[in-house]
């Protein structure tokens, strides 16, 4: 079986936790690092903004931005790998990120992420926009972990009380098939 | 001698041109290839007079002077590894703790905007911010978009921060330290505008706890790169105090690091002449020349009518709105070459009113106006990668309307204080 293990700045120790806990002994292991084009391209465009300043590739941070992020990418996947310590494959992909996940999961029978939002109660802010995209159209099986400890069942807010002011038990809560 | 009508039209046509060049800058030609020989023939044609033109060049000469030992400096600095280091700073401490590292990110993008300008912020800067986040194992995104948009809003402080500045500063009649004075709390107020929306805006990015994967360096401070820079500062308002243009203290400061650097081999006449950027003073010049044309063949009449006059605050926020447009419609460069001489004629108050407008407002959009911004997606850069043009334009509508009411209300406030 193929476990994929995305791997991002910040969160990735968790993940390579959860695999290297998890996966089967005989599980191909891909680490997959996304680097998005947004940020180089967003400092290109700085420069480009300014006017008369010529297209000077020397100047321009966008390219220099673009080879740094591939560098530091080539960097991180090789630590989470050696932390991992199983053997592995990596794998580096570019382009809109949470997309690049999913495509890149295809086939795969387990996808392994860490939530990106709030990390510190449950519930959905734990998911930032990135995570929630890839959860909600990954198309295998997915592991999400939390990135650091994680947070109790006491960190869920007790319901409103009006919100139920004449509250019974059901004897027979509705199904999932029931009207609602 | 040209009607008024044919006049602007040509003068129009060719500001049309040398502005559409700029943006496309097709076949990797630099901007003054058409500027320059646009420049020459408004003059020919007698859309202006060789006397006006001359009067024109006269006025830019020192600015550009003053902008060329600006971008030196910034260069030298660079060379002496100020920007290294305070890329170590910035990691120092940081580490674990991303907000810090925002926070000092804004502080290192706000001074270095404000002193060595955005140009070094945009070439310099930002390429030293993303290898200080990448290697505490920390998200980019918030860092970097920090620097694009302080190279913007932060540039309001000194006449050196930004070329709109030096254009304004020359015509305000204001000296170095009272321009420094009124513009200080704008200044403060745009970016803590800034950082209280980035604080909320990348929640998400800056919650996530980094593990470093490598050891912050220790690169020492470049102490006689910041010496010149504190004594070039200190020599802006002694010179303006003195009747001195400052622009002579830039070069002064320029002189001595450049002379060091050649003498230690740091650096080469060559690299001194590229960082000079030569074709592009060539450039303001040209289009300071061909905006001339414009205004005086009819749109500075047809602007006088839009243009608030005094210096009450709704004058003050129509100002800076009217430029803020103006500059995202183009650039912010045409965008104070046509205003200034409007502003000008009301006072000093209407002109910093007007750099409030044209330095923060192109923050709306990722490449600094719709022309370059629609330019670029027309374009669609050979694959490059974009930037989420929806989160940066609301990035963009959260910081510039606020920054900008914020900057007005203080820069009025300043004025009602120690006065225009």
């Amino acid at each position: 079986m193929t476990v994929i293990t995305w791997v991002v700045e910040g969160t990735w120790a968790a993940c390579i936790d959860a695999t290297r806990r998890l996966a089967p002994d005989n599980a191909d292991i891909v680490l997959l690092h996304v680097t998005g084009g947004d940020v180089s391209a967003a400092a290109h465009g700085a420069y480009a903004g300014l006017l008369g300043r010529g297209p000077r590739r020397d100047r321009d941070p966008g390219p220099r931005l673009a080879e740094l992020g591939a560098a530091s990418a080539a960097e991180l996947l090789e630590a989470a790998a050696r932390a991992l310590g199983r053997p592995c494959t990596t794998m580096e992909r570019r382009g809109r990120v949470e997309r690049e996940v999913v495509a890149a999961a295809e086939g795969a029978e387990l996808l392994v992420l860490a939530r990106d939002g709030d990390d510190t109660r449950l519930g959905p802010k734990s998911l930032g926009p990135a995570s929630r995209f890839v959860v909600d159209h990954a198309p295998c099986p997915v592991l999400l972990v939390w990135p650091r400890e994680t947070p109790g069942t006491g960190s869920i807010p007790t319901p409103p009380p009006h919100q139920h002011p004449h509250s019974h038990p059901h004897p027979h809560p509705p199904g999932p098939g029931s009207p609602r | 001698m040209l009607g008024e009508v044919a006049a602007e039209a040509i003068s129009v046509a060719m500001l049309a041109l040398v502005l559409g060049f700029a943006v496309v800058r097709p076949w990797g030609w630099g901007e003054a290839v058409v500027a320059v020989p646009a420049a020459i023939l408004v003059i020919a044609v007698g859309a202006i007079s060789p006397h006006r033109a001359l009067v024109e060049a006269e006025r830019l000469g020192p600015i550009i002077g003053f902008l060329a030992a600006v971008l030196i400096l910034a260069q030298l600095c660079q060379d002496e590894g100020l920007f290294r280091a305070c890329g170590d700073w910035m990691a120092r401490g940081a580490a674990k703790r991303p907000t810090r590292l925002l926070t000092r990110v804004f502080i290192v993008a706000s001074v270095t905007t404000a002193v060595l300008s955005l140009d070094a912020t945009v070439v310099l800067l930002t390429p030293i911010v993303f290898a200080t986040a990448a290697r505490l194992n920390a998200r980019a995104k918030p860092y970097v978009y920090s620097t694009t948009h302080l190279a913007n809003s932060a540039s309001l402080l000194l006449p050196v921060s930004n070329l709109t500045n030096l254009i304004a500063f020359a015509a305000s009649g204001l000296s170095f330290p009272r321009f420094a004075g009124l513009m200080l709390v704008p200044w403060l107020a745009a970016i803590a505008v800034e950082y209280v929306v980035f604080r909320r805006f990348f929640r998400t990015d800056l919650n996530v706890t980094p593990a470093p994967t490598q050891a912050a360096g220790t690169a020492g401070l470049p102490v006689f790169a910041l010496i010149v820079l504190v004594l070039t500062l200190a020599g802006f308002a002694v010179t303006s105090l003195a009747g001195v243009n400052p622009a002579w203290a830039a070069a002064a400061g320029a002189a001595v690091l450049g002379v060091r650097a050649l003498v230690r081999r740091h650096t080469t006449p060559a690299a001194v002449w590229r960082a000079a950027g030569v074709p592009f003073l060539a450039f303001v010049l040209a289009l300071g020349i061909v905006v001339t044309g414009v205004t005086e063949n009819g749109l500075a009449g047809a602007l006088m009518r839009v243009m608030p006059s005094g210096t009450t605050l709704p004058a003050l926020l129509a100002t800076a709105a009217l430029a803020a447009a103006l500059a995202n419609v183009i650039n912010n460069l045409p965008a104070v070459l046509v205003l200034l001489p409007l502003a000008a004629a009301t006072g000093p108050g209407a002109v910093l009113a007007v750099l409030i407008g044209t330095n923060i407002g192109p923050n709306l959009t990722y490449a600094g106006s719709l022309a370059t911004l629609l330019w670029r997606r027309v374009l669609r850069e050979h694959g490059q990668g974009e930037p989420d043009l929806a989160e940066f334009t609301r990035l963009g509508l959260l910081t510039v309307p606020a920054g900008l009411v914020l900057a007005t209300v203080a820069l009025w406030a300043g004025l009602k204080v120690i006065g225009g």
